[in-house]
């Protein structure tokens, strides 16, 4: 029992004495390894960026969660009653949720409100906005065709001037959201498709400085598997360090940026303000830079060093 | 311990270094390989470190059968067997210590053990002082015997040596092939390639003479 502990304390502290070692090869390399881990870093922290950039897109659009609303502007003729009588009629529409009817002097107050155009307004002879109802349709008729048909259904209405859908920018917003979603999915298969031929071509230059090591290891009986140990180790080295790069250079970039982007939600009236890294985002950085360099490493390593045999 | 029946090596060349090679060399024995250069000597260590295989022919060593060991089986075949080579092979950037213990920490021994076994080692080839250097530090005798110390430390039973007297002086050479009776006395059969005739005319060892890939006489 005791010497399978022992063999146990001694396998561990071997592994612990190789990894050390691998940095200690690292460190003494300090230029190409520093290039190699900022060139890792950048090309992980770009698809990164993009993402945290595009969440917080999306809790911008999200903040109108059921911004789906049609604006039915009334004649100017239609008196406050049949405008209720309209309104309770289209509460009865299965398509539709719920509506809001607003008279024209609300209008008026919402729009002195919001504009500080108060004194002009009061200049003028009489009230030049219409009565608005406001339709939310059914969570079942949210999508692009439903609301289109419903949109020409109410515009056709005699009470109705203009039906106006308010969101439809929104709609854009969100549709884009997702192609860029997919963009940067895209974007970030292709650059991890990189990290790895940087590292495996890293690893590959490392087997081919070290063959004559590797000839004296082979003739006094390593097996492969000690041979591979410290390249996998060297491998795990530069994705993590590459890693923590990406994620220094991703928090930097967003700080530059914090200050602008809170000084545009300002002046837009808005209480947003820049979402740092999730805490997923904060460990799967590194967790997939580590992937990345181990499975790089073994790549290049399976290829490349059976080729190593004594002479 | 080693054993060739009829033996014979084709390069992809063509050139066939050993042509129908019969010998055995008891355990415990001690002999001298020679030859003039291109007679197969460096062909025939290859084929017992197992660097080549025999394209005809059995070679036996340790009583295992060479030519049906599988690949995979090399390293653990390998760890039998100390060699010692004329340009010493040693890890240049790593310390005397560390170059000597490299068998025992491929085998996985233990701290302890390594740390116990090296020191003894390096004490048996008169490098005691030296662990700490690196081998660009020391002479050319000196690396060879590292090299030695290296071959030796995990306590093989068969010791190969390929020239390792060649770039070293008369007296330097005298003070290795020492080395290597000793070992021979404490039981380890030793293998050793060379072409000083007037070194080992003063030792009375077996010599196996090669000749264009054969035997060519049997020494005393």
């Amino acid at each position: 029992m005791s010497f399978l502990k022992l063999n146990i304390r001694n396998h561990l502290l071997r592994h612990l004495q190789v990894m050390l070692f691998s940095l200690g090869q690292l460190w003494r390399q300090p230029i190409s390894t520093l290039m190699t881990i900022v060139v890792i870093g950048i090309a992980l922290a770009l698809p990164a960026g993009l993402y945290v950039l595009l969440h917080n897109v999306e809790k911008v659009s999200g903040q109108w969660e059921d911004a789906t609303q049609i604006s039915l502007f009334l004649q100017k003729n239609i008196t406050d009653e049949q405008a209720f009588k309209l309104n309770s009629k289209l509460q009865l529409w299965p398509k539709i949720k719920e509506t809001a009817y607003q008279t024209s002097n609300q209008s008026l107050e919402e729009f002195r409100d919001l504009s500080g155009l108060g004194a002009l307004l009061d200049s003028l002879p009489s009230n030049p906005l219409p009565a608005v109802i406001i339709v939310h349709p059914s969570e079942t008729h949210l999508d692009d065709d439903a609301i289109d048909s419903l949109l020409s259904r109410l515009g056709a209405l005699p009470e109705v001037e203009l039906a106006q859908h308010d969101m439809a920018w929104l709609q854009r917003l969100r549709s884009l959201n997702k192609t860029a979603k997919r963009g940067i999915s895209v974007l970030g298969g292709l650059l991890s498709l990189s990290v790895l031929l940087i590292i495996g071509n890293t690893i590959r230059l490392a087997i081919l400085s070290r063959q004559s090591e590797i000839r004296i290891i082979k003739l006094v009986g390593g097996t492969d598997a000690f041979i591979r140990r410290p390249f996998l180790y060297t491998g795990f080295w530069f994705g993590l360090l590459g890693g923590v790069a990406a994620w220094v250079i991703l928090l930097a970039s967003l700080r530059l940026l914090n200050g602008p982007v809170n000084e545009l939600a300002r002046l837009y009236g808005s209480q947003f303000t820049l979402n740092w890294l999730s805490g997923s985002l904060f460990l799967s950085l590194p967790m997939i830079s580590l992937c990345l360099g181990i499975l790089g490493a073994t790549l290049a390593v399976s290829r490349h060093l059976s080729a190593v045999e004594p002479k | 311990m080693i054993n060739f029946s009829e033996v014979y090596k084709r390069y992809p060349n063509n050139y066939e270094a050993l042509s129908g090679l019969s010998f055995h060399l008891a355990k415990g024995e001690m002999a001298f390989l020679t030859g003039h250069s291109g007679a197969g000597k460096s062909t025939l260590l290859k084929l017992i470190a197992l660097i080549e295989r025999a394209s005809h022919g059995q070679v036996l060593v340790n009583d295992q059968n060479l030519t049906r060991l599988p690949k995979r089986k090399i390293p653990y075949y390998r760890r039998q067997i100390g060699i010692v080579f004329q340009d010493h092979n040693l890890l240049h950037d790593r310390t005397v210590f560390d170059n000597v213990a490299l068998p025992l920490i491929i085998a996985g021994e233990n701290h302890r053990e390594v740390g116990r076994r090296v020191r003894a080692s390096l004490d048996k080839v008169g490098l005691l002082g030296k662990e700490r250097s690196l081998p660009v530090a020391l002479s050319g005798g000196e690396q060879q015997r590292v090299g030695i110390a290296r071959a030796v430390v995990n306590r093989p039973p068969i010791l190969l040596a390929d020239e390792p007297t060649g770039n070293l002086d008369p007296e330097l050479s005298r003070d290795i092939m020492q080395l290597f009776e000793q070992f021979h006395q404490v039981g380890t059969t030793v293998f050793i390639a060379t072409h000083d005739l007037g070194l080992i005319k003063t030792l009375l060892y077996r010599q196996i003479i090669l000749e264009s890939g054969r035997l060519a006489e049997r020494g005393i």
